[in-house]
Parts: structure tokens; C-alpha cells; sequence
């Protein structure tokens, strides 16, 4: 290789672009020519000063979330840095809306299971009452009788109608256990169908009866004036809601 | 491929899944991308949108783009189409024959001056290279800054190997040229 080939070679050699054999004659006679070794330690040095000072220019902080956006025109959730402050804001208020909400589900939730839990407890009492023989505690249909036989049985007076005249006869009273205190079972009877009323006060707000079916049987219950009321029967639906009623009244 | 079959697909034609491999497989390379387009146009805003354009129109074209190959490779010359599009609408396309590429000045690489260059501060470098003429000024970013091979640069630039290896030879030359000039109109 002669000095013009060098001076011609020098860029390709630098960038490691000559092949083997070449760069091996490149090499050979920069060894044995000073000229072509100093203009190419002046090249090599140069080459390096131009590369270290070229600035790399880095993208914009936003423009990858730019080029995403523009890729995905439908979604929404990938964004500028400033609109993803917006959204911060928005994903903060949507937040606080789900938790509002969140709650309100989850208390109407645990509401409506442990109404379900305590509903199997009124029917099992139910059942209990048929099976053991042990309807009543005492047996009357006079409601004067039942009613003071509640006290000092029971932290608070039941209330004790005669309801005979719309259908459902008084067959008696018996202590029971629920919702972990002691309540009044009232024992009333339509047709062939025995009806049992548990009563106990209850610290909720009143509200309106309402409707379940447990195993096949109907429970009815309501709050009114503080006391819990739980009706349970084979009766159909209907009527024992008109029971309630009735009762409540 | 041509411009037509590129604008039928547009981004909401695009799979999710063929997205994924898109972002995956370019989005690595934005500031690659953003450096040439800071380089050729000179302008931070215009490079920005340029990135853009060329992402799109990546997008577009990805049936085209080939599992394996080099992906910098193949945007980058996406990026130097969208930015000629770009000068030459906005008149500063030079064409490369008003160039004087005939000088050899190989002399040059043995001047003191050179030693002398080393010790520049990367200002004057920086604004040397970007007085440069357009074909130079790529050429060089694409090896000096992306370190590309001549085969590479061959591609993006669309032309033969050969014609790499003269261009990057003169354009360092013309950058040393300049720089030498640079220091001596700083000293009268």
C-alpha cells in the first residue's frame, strides 16, 4: 500500500470498514512510514475530539407519551406529562366517588347479609318451635295473659295484639333467643298454619316490611317504634305480610 | 413502498397486538430518531414533529419492516425522508452538485492546525457541523453520532457503498476545513 492509497484507506481504516487484508497493509506500512503514521495519529485525534464534542440531541420528555398517544388515537390513558396532572386530578375525584359509593354498597352489603343470616336464624327458630313440640311457653289466646308473662323474662315490654277478628288467632307466647339477645315469640295461627313473631328492640331506624323466602318459607320483617319484628310462617306470602301489617298497625 | 399503499392504513386499522410489536420494536429508538431530525432541521420544534410524522408513517409501512433487522436502521431512514419532505418545503433542500466535491485536501489531516482543533470546545464543533451542507450533516450524524456501519448508512441514504465511504471522507475534511478557518479568523 503507497501513501495515496493511505491518505484514501484513512476513514475506512478508522471505521473499522477495510477488510482483513487490507487492514493489515494499512497497518504494515504505517510502520514503516512516518509521514502516513503522523497524518493519521493527527486524523485519529481529531476523529475522537469531533465524536466527544458532537452533542446527541435526547428526545423531549413528552414526546414518547406524543408519539403513543398519536398511535392510539382511542385510548385515552397514555398521555402528555401535563395532561396526566388532569387526569391525576380526575382519577383522584373518581376515587373519592367510588369510595362514597363503595361504602354505601358495602353497608347495604354487610346489611342485606346479616338481614340473610338473621333470616335463617328466624327460620331455624321456626322449625325448632314445630319440632321439639315446644311451640309455646304459654299457651293462651288471650294476650292479657301473654303479655305479663314476659316480664323479667325480657328487657323491654312486647307488644301483644289481638288480631283474631282479621283472621289469625293467638295461640300463645315462648321465650326464644336471636341476633344474640333473648326475644318474645309470638305463636299466631291461620288455618293450619302457625305463625311465630319474634320481637326484640333494635337500635336501626324503622322501616317498611319486607319479603323473603328461606327453605320454602315465607319471612316478613319490618322495624317499627324500635323493635325489631320477624315474622315466619308456611303461609303464603301475601297473607303473612298482611299479618305484619296488621300487627303493626 | 409506495406513498399511496402507506396512507390506507391509518393507527385505528392497526391490531393491538401489531401495536405492541410496534412500540416494542421502535419506540427504543425515538432519540435516535429525534437527534437526526434535530441534526438535519436544525430546529428543536420541527424535529419533534418530524419524529412524529415518521412514526405514524412507520406505522403505516410496518408490514413492510422485516422481524430481525436492524429497526434503528429502518426508522431512521423513514426520519431522513421526512425531513428532506420538510426542507424542501421549506426551500432549504440544496441540491448535492452545488457541493464542491472534487477537493481532495488530504493534506489536511498532517496540518498543526490539528492539533490545535483537538482542544475546541464543542460550541464551535457543534455549529460547524451544522453550517455543513445537508448530505454531509447526515452522513456524519448517522456514523459519528449513531455509529452506523457504511452498509447501514448505504440504506438509509439510498445510495452505493462506495459513495458512503467518499461522502463520510469528505464531509470530515469539509468539517476540518471549516474548523481550521474557524481558528484562524479567531485569531486576527
Amino acid at each position: 500500500m503507497n501513501c495515496d492509497l493511505i491518505h484514501d484507506s484513512l476513514d475506512a481504516y478508522f471505521d473499522r470498514e477495510l477488510d482483513v487484508l487490507a487492514a493489515r497493509d494499512f497497518e504494515r506500512h504505517l510502520n514503516h512510514c512516518d509521514a502516513c503514521r503522523v497524518t493519521f495519529e493527527h486524523y485519529r485525534n481529531r476523529q475522537r475530539t469531533v465524536r466527544a464534542q458532537l452533542p446527541y440531541f435526547q428526545a423531549p420528555e413528552g414526546l414518547v407519551y406524543k408519539i403513543r398517544a398519536q398511535l392510539r388515537p382511542g385510548e385515552r390513558h397514555r398521555d402528555t406529562p401535563g395532561t396526566i396532572a388532569w387526569r391525576a386530578w380526575g382519577v383522584a375525584a373518581s376515587l373519592v366517588i367510588c369510595l362514597a359509593f363503595g361504602a354505601l354498597l358495602f353497608r347495604s352489603a354487610v346489611r342485606s347479609s346479616t338481614t340473610q343470616l338473621l333470616a335463617e336464624q328466624v327460620v331455624s327458630c321456626h322449625i325448632r318451635s314445630l319440632m321439639a313440640n315446644h311451640l309455646v311457653d304459654v299457651p293462651s289466646s288471650d294476650q292479657h295473659t301473654v303479655k305479663p308473662w314476659f316480664n323479667g323474662k325480657l328487657d323491654f315490654a312486647p307488644t301483644i295484639k289481638d288480631l283474631s277478628s282479621e283472621g289469625f288467632s293467638l295461640i300463645g307466647g315462648r321465650l326464644d333467643y336471636l341476633d344474640d339477645h333473648p326475644v318474645a315469640a309470638l305463636v299466631y295461627k291461620r288455618r293450619q298454619h302457625p305463625i311465630n313473631l319474634f320481637l326484640w328492640p333494635s337500635s336501626d331506624s324503622d322501616s317498611k316490611p319486607s319479603a323473603l323466602v328461606i327453605r320454602g318459607y315465607h319471612v316478613v320483617h319490618g322495624i317499627q317504634l324500635h323493635v325489631a319484628c320477624w315474622a315466619v310462617s308456611d303461609l303464603n306470602s301475601d297473607e303473612l305480610k298482611r299479618f305484619v301489617q296488621d300487627f303493626e298497625n | 413502498m409506495s406513498e399511496e399503499v402507506w396512507n390506507k392504513r391509518t393507527p385505528e386499522q392497526v391490531g393491538k397486538r401489531e401495536h405492541e410489536v410496534f412500540e416494542k420494536t421502535l419506540l427504543p429508538y425515538v432519540d435516535a430518531a429525534y437527534n437526526l431530525a434535530r441534526w438535519l432541521t436544525r430546529s428543536e420544534h420541527d424535529a419533534e414533529d418530524i419524529v412524529q410524522e415518521s412514526f405514524l408513517r412507520a406505522m403505516r409501512s410496518f408490514g413492510t419492516f422485516i422481524p430481525g433487522r436492524d429497526a434503528r436502521a429502518w426508522l431512521l431512514a423513514i426520519v431522513r425522508n421526512c425531513c428532506r419532505t420538510w426542507l424542501k418545503r421549506k426551500g432549504f433542500d440544496k441540491p448535492l452538485n452545488e457541493l464542491d466535491e472534487s477537493v481532495p485536501a488530504t493534506e489536511l489531516w498532517s496540518d498543526p492546525e490539528a492539533v490545535v482543533i483537538d482542544n475546541m470546545n464543542s460550541q464551535l464543533i457543534r455549529r460547524a457541523v451544522e453550517e455543513l451542507p445537508l448530505e454531509y450533516r447526515e452522513v456524519l450524524i448517522l456514523r459519528e453520532l449513531e455509529e452506523l456501519s457504511y452498509k447501514e448508512i448505504a440504506q438509509i441514504l439510498e445510495i452505493p457503498l462506495g459513495t458512503v465511504m467518499s461522502r463520510l471522507s469528505r464531509s470530515r475534511r469539509e468539517l476540518h476545513g471549516r474548523l481550521c478557518n474557524v481558528i484562524q479568523e479567531g485569531r486576527k
